[in-house]
């Protein structure tokens, strides 16, 4: 046991940094899109839609990881199938059980993470050729990559398009033209299209700082 | 039958996948490069969407819902399994995109080798899924609806890849900035067409 690598050794940091940032799932790899945009028209829902996606992500990787020497090849897609449906639907319960609201207004996303491609390709990719403890790091890595991109757009659409962050009016009433003010919501960002233009832009902006991602 | 065409029609334009709900995106993103490809793509979406639907609604309403078990026998009418229907719905759609595949290959040989991997793709492109959890929310009436929406939403989504492909192959020639060639004008472009659908929206049908 004595060559055995420390649990936060650099390999395995960066694991959990690279999917931040040069690897982040949805403007690099360009997975797990669908989900994304749709819950992000308020920071609430794209928090809580985070922490589902990384519960799952983190432990199918861990456990495909544990099964992977088991797995025969040819029906590994519907194992892996089969243990993120068993996670997804005990995340689904847990949301329903304790915050009622916020899993109405997924709606029916919460039941897409289970085709969400990250998800797929995480296990595809890594959990059937690492060891448990990467494969859980890995899986963190990527649902906190995929989640800040869903906090960032869902702040910025709800901040610009209802004046609120987490449910609370942040512009004063005053500022507001009915009460005399200058400012008015822009509507606009609740509509499903400007998540698509925000990430667009974070694409952008991501691509500029980090010339390497350029596509020819 | 006017109800029919209701469904059908809100299902393409108002309540389009791609637009309205951002469903099948990776593909979306990933296979729209020529109009070819993509026409082939959307024509299996089509297809697996128009059977898969009907096949959940009958699922959900004789096995999963509460109380749907009553024809086998009275006493199961207090058993609820819909918390069992994720798992139903993404095995009918493995099933189903596996039988389609062998159905194809045995029948039209040609349309195979120009879909290829896509085929078996579609098992997890999250529009399939989402039309049956769609249809599930909404409690269609009777098998007729379900198989229309299942229908008009594949009909929608090959609307939106064909349109998208199309646009690219354009962009190709134009001047994009550097950091948003590529995946950024994609998604830029996406949002657009988007808020053109959403025109559709102020149709009361």
């Amino acid at each position: 046991m004595s060559d055995r690598e420390p649990l936060f050794s650099k390999k395995n940091l960066k694991l959990l940094g690279d999917p931040l940032n040069s690897s982040n799932p949805i403007t690099v790899q360009v997975l797990g899109i669908c989900s994304a945009l749709a819950v992000t028209a308020q920071l609430k829902p794209s928090v809580v839609m985070s922490l589902s996606v990384m519960a799952v992500l983190a432990f199918a990787n861990v456990i495909i990881s544990l099964l992977r020497n088991t797995i025969p090849n040819r029906i590994r897609i519907i194992v892996q199938l089969v243990v993120i449906a068993a996670l997804v639907i005990l995340v689904d319960q847990v949301l329903k059980a304790f915050v009622y609201d916020v899993s109405k207004q997924l709606s029916v996303f919460v039941g897409l993470i289970i085709t969400n491609c990250i998800i797929m390709g995480r296990l595809e990719a890594f959990a059937l050729g690492n060891k448990p403890w990467p494969a859980f790091l890995d899986g963190l890595g990527n649902a906190a990559g995929y989640g800040w991109i869903l906090i960032v757009v869902g702040l910025a659409r709800e901040l610009f398009g209802s004046g609120s962050v987490w449910g609370y009016k942040i512009i004063p009433a005053s500022w507001y033209i009915e009460n005399g003010g200058f400012y008015a919501n822009n509507g606009m960002m609740i509509l499903p299209p400007m998540a698509l233009i925000t990430v667009g832009v974070i694409i952008w902006v991501q691509r500029s700082r980090n010339r390497k991602l350029i596509e020819d | 039958m006017e109800n029919l065409i209701n469904i059908f029609i809100k299902s393409i334009f108002i309540e389009n996948m791609v637009f309205a709900y951002f469903l099948g995106m990776c593909s979306y993103l990933a296979v729209s490069k020529s109009v070819k490809t993509a026409t082939g793509l959307g024509l299996a979406v089509i297809f697996v969407l128009g059977i898969t639907v009907p096949v959940d609604y009958l699922l959900e309403n004789y096995v999963l819902k509460e109380g749907a078990l009553t024809w086998l026998s009275p006493t199961f009418a207090e058993v609820d399994l819909s918390f069992l229907s994720f798992i139903m719905f993404i095995a009918v759609i493995a099933s189903m995109v596996q039988l389609v595949e062998m159905i194809v290959e045995k029948f039209a040989p040609v349309l195979y080798t120009q879909l290829g991997i896509f085929l078996p793709l579609i098992a997890v492109n999250c529009a399939i899924l989402g039309g049956s959890l769609f249809m599930q929310q909404k409690a269609f009436l009777n098998i007729g609806e379900a198989s229309v929406y299942g229908l008009g939403s594949g009909v929608g989504w090959f609307l939106a890849i064909v349109g998208i492909a199309a646009i690219r192959e354009k962009i190709e020639y134009s001047q994009v900035p550097a950091p948003l060639k590529g995946l950024g004008i994609t998604f830029i472009v996406t949002g657009l067409m988007g808020l053109a659908f959403m025109g559709f929206m102020g149709i009361k049908l």
